[in-house]
């Protein structure tokens, strides 16, 4: 707990982190206790009362902070729903990427240098395919919905967790206590778990966070072009693709969601970028 | 010299290859096509037929060998919607997407280098804030939505540019903008930080205390290595940056080649889809081969390699 306090503490020191932070626990925030907060229901359409700009007061008297769209719902409730549906996405998708991509890694970087190379091999492979395409091509065939969106999401994005796991085992595996855990008879598995990964967890941690930021982008373009999660969800990609039709007389429906966007993942960024200048020493002596 | 070029290429047909076997089976992954091509009503009996007819009740592997076999005579089947060679329908829309993707590339070398150079010379000036900004915000919008509000500003309110299209320069104004934020934020920021670095080193040192001028320390010795970590990074960014033209002409209603792969997938025409995304796969693969061989003329000492 000491540590971590230190730890908040050091990272606070960068304003522009800390306001990273602050939007980041908001949208989480949003996302787990929003449905019981906000003022309308998002789902409640009301057709006399359809885009209706922002500030513009309610049937019942309460105020469309953000107006409404074209079914006359209210914007503001669905963009604190629309949160649940890109963090999940952005965290599970993340977390699936992780597992696979820290496995392969360990495994290339400790024992086998054939798997290194099939693994650079399939590396190359993934850079060369335009993804968005692909993953398009993919949740046509298997139908949108959340986990198809978080499996195609996940399994095409681990190999920058594989290659930099990889490469710091390949040093970690010459250092002496690794070397001496082996000489005291540790298993292969004991080596792997508890004296390689503790050791890369900081590079997954940075990594982790800016690719969160990155998912969050890629679920909102294939939630626009309908192939995300079904559409009777709110999600704020899905809202501006319903907003772009009326575009020239009710500006905010789909500026606003993409605003929510753009705000979400810049203060995933800045965490991320504060991480990074924390915990890669490397990255570091650049930086500064 | 000539051992490695012939290396590296025999690798990127590797890659290439990779990406066939890649693209062929997870189009597949849903199992067999025909279900979406036949009215739901269709009997057994035609269901059969169309299968054989298209070969789809051959082995999967069989139908892959198949599908490499005519590829690598230039055939890459007919598009199932237009009843064309599906890579002609892609040839004929590459023009537009290059004079697209080109446009967007100078815009963002345009913004990012000296931006990027004047960061790096001047830490912590104006400069250096707004580069930090311009890479901040560039890699943070939705393409799609940047897309959405440039044609709000510029074609609803101010009536400037067309919204949609091709064929003047006006119509590519505004899909230039949107393809290039994020490029202009990655190149920003990845060569502010390889200038500082470079900018460190012993040889620049070196060169200020003979007395070289500011500007030509900065682009005689700083600019060219900064430039090979760079360009190296960009090299693999290709992919995504081709992706983000999808969906901008997607937008724009532009006749390149990403609109053509969004009406594919929505059509089911996976030949197409296959088609599209090896083209894209050779381009990457000669964009970053090509790359791999700049640094011979950016470092006399790689030349040997």
């Amino acid at each position: 707990m000491q540590g971590f306090l230190a730890f908040l503490r050091r990272f606070a020191r960068s304003k522009l982190a800390l306001f990273g932070l602050v939007i980041v626990a908001i949208v989480v925030f949003a996302a787990v206790f929003g449905r019981w907060l906000v003022p309308f229901d998002p789902f409640a359409q009301n057709i006399l009362g359809r885009l209706k700009p922002p500030f513009s007061e309610a049937r019942n008297g309460g105020i469309h902070l953000l107006g409404t769209e074209a079914l006359g719902r209210d914007v503001f409730s669905r963009l604190v729903i629309g949160a649940q549906v890109s963090l999940l996405v952005g965290v599970a998708s993340v977390a699936l990427s992780s597992v696979v991509g820290i496995t392969m890694g360990i495994l290339a970087g400790y024992e086998d240098k054939y798997l290194g190379r099939i693994l650079m091999g399939i590396t190359d492979v993934q850079l060369a395919i335009p993804f968005l395409v692909l993953a398009l091509a993919v949740v046509a065939v298997l139908g949108p919905s959340l986990f198809n969106l978080i499996m195609v999401l996940g399994l095409t994005n681990w190999v920058q967790y594989a290659r930099v796991v990889r490469a710091e085992c390949l040093v970690l595996r010459e250092r002496e206590y690794v070397q001496a855990a082996r000489a005291l008879g540790a298993s292969t598995p004991r080596i792997l778990f508890r004296h390689l990964l503790p050791n890369v967890m900081s590079s997954v941690i940075v990594i982790s966070s800016l690719l969160v930021a990155k998912m969050i982008l890629f679920e909102s373009s294939l939630s626009f072009l309908g192939l995300g999660v079904p559409p009777s969800t709110p999600t704020w990609g899905a809202m501006i693709a319903e907003g772009r039709n009326y575009i020239a007389n009710a500006w905010w429906v789909a500026a606003i969601p993409g605003f929510a966007i753009f705000i979400t993942v810049i203060g995933i960024n800045l965490v991320g970028d504060r991480l990074r200048d924390m915990l890669d020493p490397r990255l570091k002596q650049v930086e500064n | 010299m000539l051992g490695y070029v012939a290396s590296r290429l025999i690798y990127a047909i590797l890659v290439v290859f990779g990406v066939s076997v890649a693209v062929f089976f997870l189009i597949r992954i849903g199992g067999d096509p025909s279900a979406l091509f036949l009215p739901p009503e269709a009997s057994l009996e035609d269901i059969a037929a169309f299968r054989t007819q298209m070969g789809f009740d051959r082995p999967i592997v069989v139908q892959y060998l198949d599908f490499l076999g005519r590829a690598v005579q230039g055939d890459f089947g007919q598009s199932l919607r237009y009843q064309q060679p599906a890579m002609q329908l892609v040839l004929e829309r590459v023009p537009a997407t290059l004079q697209l993707s080109a446009a967007a590339l100078a815009l963002s070398l345009l913004i990012s280098i000296p931006l990027a150079i004047l960061a790096a010379t001047h830490r912590g000036s104006i400069f250096d804030r707004v580069g930090l900004v311009v890479s901040l915000i560039g890699q943070s919008f939705p393409t799609f939505w940047l897309a959405i509000m440039l044609i709000l500003i510029f074609s609803e309110h101010l009536r400037m540019l067309p919204p949609s299209g091709r064929g003047t320069w006006a119509h590519l104004i505004m899909p230039a903008i949107a393809l290039a934020a994020y490029s202009t934020a990655i190149i920003t920021r990845l060569l502010r930080s390889s200038m500082i670095e470079v900018l460190q080193s012993d040889y620049v040192r070196t060169a200020r205390g003979k007395g070289l001028s500011q500007g030509r320390v900065v682009f005689r010795h700083a600019l060219r290595n900064a430039a090979i970590p760079t360009l190296t990074v960009i090299g693999l960014q290709v992919g995504a940056l081709l992706g983000g033209a999808v969906i901008t002409e997607e937008i724009f209603a532009y006749p390149g080649i990403g609109r053509l792969a969004i009406q594919a997938i929505a059509n089911r025409d996976f030949t197409v889809v296959q088609a599209f995304v090896l083209f894209m796969a050779v381009l990457i693969v000669s964009i970053n081969l090509l790359v791999d061989l700049s640094y011979g003329l950016l470092d006399p000492r790689l030349r040997k390699g």
